[in-house]
Order: C-alpha cells, then structure tokens, then sequence
C-alpha cells in the first residue's frame, strides 16, 4: 500500500517538474510512422512545441547527409501546410536532394547567417512568430543558455525547433555538450538493403537516441528516408543473408 | 485654369488659322532645324488637316487648319507626321508637375499650349520676375520649347499678352492690365466661336472696343460666356487656378517638445511615426517597400535609419518592429529633437481574399512579415528559396531567388542531399571501363572499398555556357562503401573517347 501511494506521489512529482520544465508545451507529436521507434518515445514521436537536437556519428561528409536527411524527415512532416526555415552558416545542402526526403523547394527558406549566434537568433524568432511548420537550424557550438532559450522559444510559438550539431573538430563530438533539448539524436550510415542485382538498396542508417527526456536513450538500425520523408524498419537481421553483425545495434 | 480650361482650348485652336503664325510657331517643339517644312497631322471629320507647322512650313504659307492634300500639292517633299495631342498634353501636366515642385506652388497646365503659374510671393527666389522669366524661358529652350511669357494682374491678361503681344515676355506691372491688353484683338479673350463670328459682325475687332459697351446688350449679342471671359481678363471676376497636386511621398513627422537619448523614448518615437505612417498608406491604399527614419539631434547631424520590406505593408505594428530591430544603428548623440519617417517606395496595396478560411483548411499562414523581422536581422540577401534552372549539370541546376517566390521543383533524377563546394579529386581508383563503378578508391586521405554503385547517369557538357565543355562528359555513379557510405563520384570522360575527358575520378556529395 505504502509502496505504490509512493509511487502515485512520484508520478506526480514527475508530471508537475515536466510541466515545470516545459511551459505550455503542445502536447502534439510528430511521429515517425515506425511503431518500434515511436513506441520507445517518451511523447510518441517528435513533440512539437520543443528543441530536438540532430548531430552526425563522425565528421565524414556521408554521416552528415544521413544526418540531414533524418532532420529534413522530420521537417517536412511536421506541419505539411507550413514552411520550413533552414538556417545555416554555410549553403552546402543540394536542394534538389532536399525534395528527394519529402521537402519540396517552395517551402523551404533557406537563412544564410553569418554566424552561429545569428542562427540562433533567427531560429529563435521565427519559433515565437509560429509562422514556419518547423525550423531547422545548422550550428557548430550552441550552450546549455542558447538550447534553453531556443526550447523556450519553441514552446511559445508551439513549433518543432530541429538543431543540427555540426562537428568542428574530430575530437570535439558536439554531444559532450549539456542541452536543453527534449531528444538527442546521433544518425550513422550502415549498409544498405542487398540487392539481388547489381546496385545501391535503400539506405540504412544507425539511429541513436542519446538522450530523451522522460525516456530511455536506444539504438536501432532504420531505413532511410523515402520521397515522402518517412523512415522504414528493415526486415528482421536473422532474415538476411549478409548484415549480421549489424544485430548489435538492433535494440 | 481649371474648370474653364475646355472652354479655353477651342477658341484657341480655332482662332489658331486665321490669326496667322505666331501661336501655332510656339506650339511646336523647334526641333533641329530642317530644310524640308514641317507639320503635324491631325484627322478632323473626313480629311486630314494640318495641326501644328514648323517655322519653315509656316514661312512657307502653310498654316494650321490647312488640308494636308492642300499642302502637300503646294510642296511635294513636305514632312508630315501625326499629332499626338493626347502625349502633348501629358508632356504639359509633366511640365505643370516640374513647376509645382521647382517654380511655385500653384502650377497648372492650360491646354493645349500653356501653362499657369501663380507667381506671387515667389519670383523673388529667383532674382526678380524679369530674371525669371528669362530662366523660365531658357529653360524651356533645352527642352527645345519655344516660350512666351507674359506676367499681369489676371489670367485672362496673362493668357492674351503672351499669345498675341508678339514679346517673348511681357511683363505688366500691377494694376495695369487692361491698359495692356486694349489694343489686341478679341480673339485674346478666350471667347466661344460662335462669340468671336458675332463679335465679327458687330465690327468690335479689339479689346478696346468692347470695354465702353453697355454690358447688357453685349451679353446680349455675344453670349452671357464673353462677359464672364472679359471680366476674368480685366480683373473684375475671380480666376482661381487650380493647381497640379503632385504625388506626395507619404510622410510622418514628428516634432518633440524636448530632445530624447533614451532607448525607450526613441522605440516609442519610432511606434508613433510607423503609425502615423501606415495611416497614411492606408487612406492612399498604398503599403510601403522601403522606410527611411530620419533623426534629427539637436547638434544639427542627422541619423538615418533605412528599412526594406520582402512584400508592401502598411502595418503599423509590423513596421515599428522592423524599425526597432535597427535601434542599435541610432546614436542620439547629445539628443533626438524631431524624426520623419518616409516611405521611400510605396506600392498600391488592395485587399485580399481569404477563401481558405470559410472553406474550412488551414489558415494561409502570410510568411511576409516574419521575412522582414529575420532580414533586419541578416539582410534580406540572407534569405533565399533554392529554385531550379534549366541545366543538367548538378551545380548550376540550384539558383537562389527570393524568399517569397512560388518555385517548382526538379526532375527526379537521384540527387546528394550535401555537395562539395566544387569535386575533388580521388586517387587510387581502381575501376573497369567503360561503364562500371569504381572498385576503390581514395579520397581525403581514407581507403574506400566500394561493395555496390549505381550508373553511370551521362550529363554532358554545355558548349552553350562554355566553349571548352563541347565534348566533355561526365558518368556518375552513386556507390556504397563496406561500413555503409553513400558518395556521389563521377568520371571525366566516356573511357572511349579520349576527348571527352581525362578518365580522372572525382568526389562530388554525399548520399545519407
């Protein structure tokens, strides 16, 4: 009896220090359409009205583009009738690409600043004005104060901020850094689908959850995303022939 | 002249043929001076007659109203082109508008050949009204305009000394005026055809002889219009001139009782004027594209503060915000005493329709303001859509065009989502040709075994864009290395014909 009015208690607690933590959040989510990813998610999906934070497994050019295709993913499903911001220091995105994950060139504006600080700066204002679906922004260093005021922008206007971490050096993994966001994603390439035939499968990507809020952090091995943006889950590693090794990413 | 200006263009014209040269020679632009006499046409009922004749034309006998039949019988190599009395007229109201804004106040044009200006209290500006006219007059002569100036008390004095007193200019001291236009002919007076045949009859040929005329029987005899014409012309009835307005830039001033420095007076400074402002911009069913604030301190500098907008608005709200976004680049210095806000360029902005809303979908969420919110921020420059242009070569199938621009998409051939500045070069490629991917290969500095590719995707070079490129090739493949790596490579050349490149291997993107 005492055990589980304990409990209840720090159910509550929980509730109260998350509405604490997050004022005003909208409670909608974007979800991924992959029940084994959504299920092991603390809001279901991506919230919106929250910061989540994407960064690349290395510093290799093709982590990154996984990495970018996981975040454009996600923009371009969040608010579908919305534009996107992408705000960047440095244009070296492939827009045509951009329209192959889901993200058709009309909605998205790119921002080209200067500097990170003026990246955060955009992003922040155009989280409060709620006008864009989701904004996307591309910095190298963000503190704990600048991930706090980006998640607090973001629960004021109600929209999904996505901030890509881009690594500086090799040895400076931009996870070391604390942040304020609600998820914490690191996305690697793997191998992708055989074929039968000679050719490139569908792209497979390690998809880490580093940290969540309210959550556990997992690892799985993910399909790519389609012309629409949306991730797969491959067929069971036991099922195929080459990729074995791969089962210990899986879960 | 105003609402009598119709009256006052026919009998103008009319008297133009029998009264000989001298207006119609000032009607027409003296352009450069031509051997052949020149004329204008115009169409009037059934045959075409002669508008407007230059010098040698008019020397020549050939005068306005004439058939041009009938001229060009008399000179075979007569030049003829059409009257356009609708651009003249145009060409008038412009020269109306320079005077109100350079001359006086109260300009207006008096069709089809003259132009009013109220000149009182103003000709001092300008060194006196003998040396203004003198200005005025040769002003006009680089436009190629022959003038006659006349300066008096009325406009109907005004409007017949300078079409018949025969001076380039005439200036009647006040008081005057009907002195100086006695002696010329009725004709002077503005009057109605059907005024000026009777007038004819009766043998009143002059000014003069109208003046000592019982007014009753006169008005009987030439229409009750004659009288109110002679009085207007010797000063008896008002002639007010109704001036050209011309456009006004709109503009909000605001004068401040004592001078401020503190950020909270000058935000609240900037509101008050966007206000006023977008007022403004909404009686003229304008929206603004681009704002200058003007700041005055009071040690006589000035601060500028300039604005643009992705889209017209007239928003007050959204126009303070862009304008305290620049509250950093005022420096009050010693202290604000007055500002002015303009709106530099200004477009007609109606209403829109908002279908969506009753319709039930989503609301059409305007991204117009945020844009300019995040330009103040990095420059309007900054802000960009991709769009697709017509080219197969990878990188210049992306231009950038304006943020608020509907652009489409590209064809579906498959694209890196992130591309290298410019490729770069692989070594140790170990590939089959022609048309296979390469089997390894090296690039920044890591080893690359390659376990799948697709390709080649062929785009060739365009000899249109570049000389150079009239042969080149490009094959890309799309490869995957062992630990899952997708890059985007291609080859320079076919691997058969050795002009279409070198067989090097290049890097170009990347693939997630």
């Amino acid at each position: 009896m005492n055990a589980t009015g304990s409990l209840a208690t720090v159910d509550d607690l929980r509730r109260h220090i998350a509405a604490l933590e997050t004022p005003g959040r909208a409670r909608g989510a974007v979800t991924f359409g992959v029940g084994e990813l959504d299920r092991r998610l603390a809001d279901g999906g991506i919230a919106t009205g929250s910061l989540h934070e994407i960064t690349a497994a290395g510093t290799a050019l093709t982590e990154d583009a996984a990495a970018t295709l996981f975040t454009t993913g996600i923009a371009a499903r969040a608010v579908p009738s919305l534009p996107i911001l992408w705000a960047l220091t440095r244009f070296d995105l492939y827009a045509p690409g951009l329209e192959q994950a889901g993200l058709i060139p009309d909605r998205v504006v790119f921002a080209q600043a200067r500097e990170d600080r003026d990246v955060l700066a955009v992003m922040e204002d155009a989280l409060r004005d709620g006008s864009f679906g989701a904004v996307v922004g591309e910095v190298c260093r963000a503190d704990m104060t600048a991930t706090r005021r980006l998640q607090l922008a973001a629960a004021d206007g109600g929209r999904t901020a996505l901030l890509m971490r881009r690594w500086r050096r090799r040895d400076a993994n931009p996870l070391d850094a604390p942040s304020a966001a609600a998820t914490r994603w690191r996305i690697g390439c793997a191998s992708s689908t055989p074929l039968s035939m000679p050719g490139v499968g569908r792209a497979h990507w390690r998809v880490d959850l580093v940290r969540q809020r309210n959550g556990a952090p997992f690892t799985l091995t993910l399909e790519g995303c389609d012309a629409q943006g949306r991730l797969g889950l491959p067929a069971a590693s036991a099922d195929r022939a080459v990729g074995a090794g791969r089962r210990a990413h899986a879960a | 002249m105003g609402r009598r200006s119709e009256a006052a263009v026919h009998p103008f014209r009319g008297v133009r043929a029998d009264d000989g040269g001298a207006p119609a020679s000032r009607a027409v632009p003296d352009s450069a001076p031509a051997s052949a006499p020149f004329v204008l046409s115009i169409r009037q009922g059934q045959r075409d007659t002669i508008y407007a004749a230059s010098a040698d034309a008019l020397a020549a006998g050939l005068l306005p109203g004439m058939p041009i039949a009938q001229a060009r019988a008399l000179y075979a190599d007569l030049e003829v082109e059409e009257a356009d009395p609708a651009r003249d007229r145009a060409a008038l109201e412009r020269l109306a508008l320079h005077g109100v804004r350079h001359w006086t106040p109260t300009a207006a044009a008096a069709p089809p050949d003259g132009l009013l200006l109220d000149l009182a209290g103003t000709t001092h500006l300008f060194g006196g009204e003998a040396v203004f006219c003198r200005r005025l007059v040769a002003f006009l002569a680089r436009l190629h305009l022959t003038a006659h100036i006349a300066i008096s008390d009325t406009v109907g004095a005004a409007h017949a000394l300078a079409r018949h007193s025969g001076e380039a200019i005439t200036i009647i001291p006040p008081g005057l005026a009907v002195e100086a236009i006695a002696p010329l002919p009725v004709a002077a007076l503005r009057l109605e055809d059907a005024a000026l045949t009777a007038a004819r009859r009766f043998g009143l040929e002059r000014v003069v002889d109208l003046l000592p005329l019982p007014r009753g029987p006169l008005a009987r005899r030439l229409g009750r219009g004659a009288i109110e014409r002679l009085d207007q012309a010797i000063g008896r009835v008002a002639e007010p001139i109704e001036g050209v307005v011309p456009f006004a830039t709109p503009t909000a001033e605001c004068r401040l009782l004592e001078p401020i420095g503190t950020l909270e007076a000058i935000t609240q400074v900037m509101t008050d004027l966007a206000g006023d402002l977008a007022g403004q911009l909404r009686a003229e069913g304008l929206g603004a594209r681009r704002l200058v604030l003007t700041l005055f301190r009071i040690d006589g500098s000035e601060q500028h503060v300039q604005v643009g907008l992705a889209r017209a608005s007239r928003d007050g709200r959204h126009l303070a915000r862009l304008l305290h976004l620049r509250l950093e680049a005022v420096d009050p210095g010693m202290g604000i005493e007055a500002g002015r806000l303009i709106a530099r360029l200004a477009e007609p902005l109606g209403a829109e329709t908002l279908a969506t809303v009753l319709t039930g979908e989503d609301r059409h969420v305007d991204v117009a303001p945020l844009i300019d919110q995040l330009a103040g921020r990095i420059g309007h420059r900054a802000l960009f859509k991709a769009a697709p242009l017509e080219s197969d070569v990878p990188e210049r199938a992306v231009v950038q065009v304006s943020a608020l621009e509907t652009v489409a998409g590209w064809p579906r051939w498959l694209r890196p989502v992130r591309m290298l500045a410019r490729p770069e070069p692989l070594s140790r490629v170990i590939a089959l040709l022609p048309d296979h991917p390469p089997r390894r290969f090296e690039w920044r500095g890591t080893l690359h075994e390659i376990v799948a590719g697709d390709g080649p995707e062929r785009i060739h070079g365009e000899w249109w864009v570049r000389d150079a490129e009239i042969w080149a090739v490009r094959d890309y493949f799309r490869v995957e290395d062992r630990e899952g790596r997708r890059f985007w490579v291609f080859r320079r050349g076919d691997g058969i014909q050795s002009e279409t490149g070198d067989l090097s291997w290049w890097m170009h993107g990347a693939f997630g």
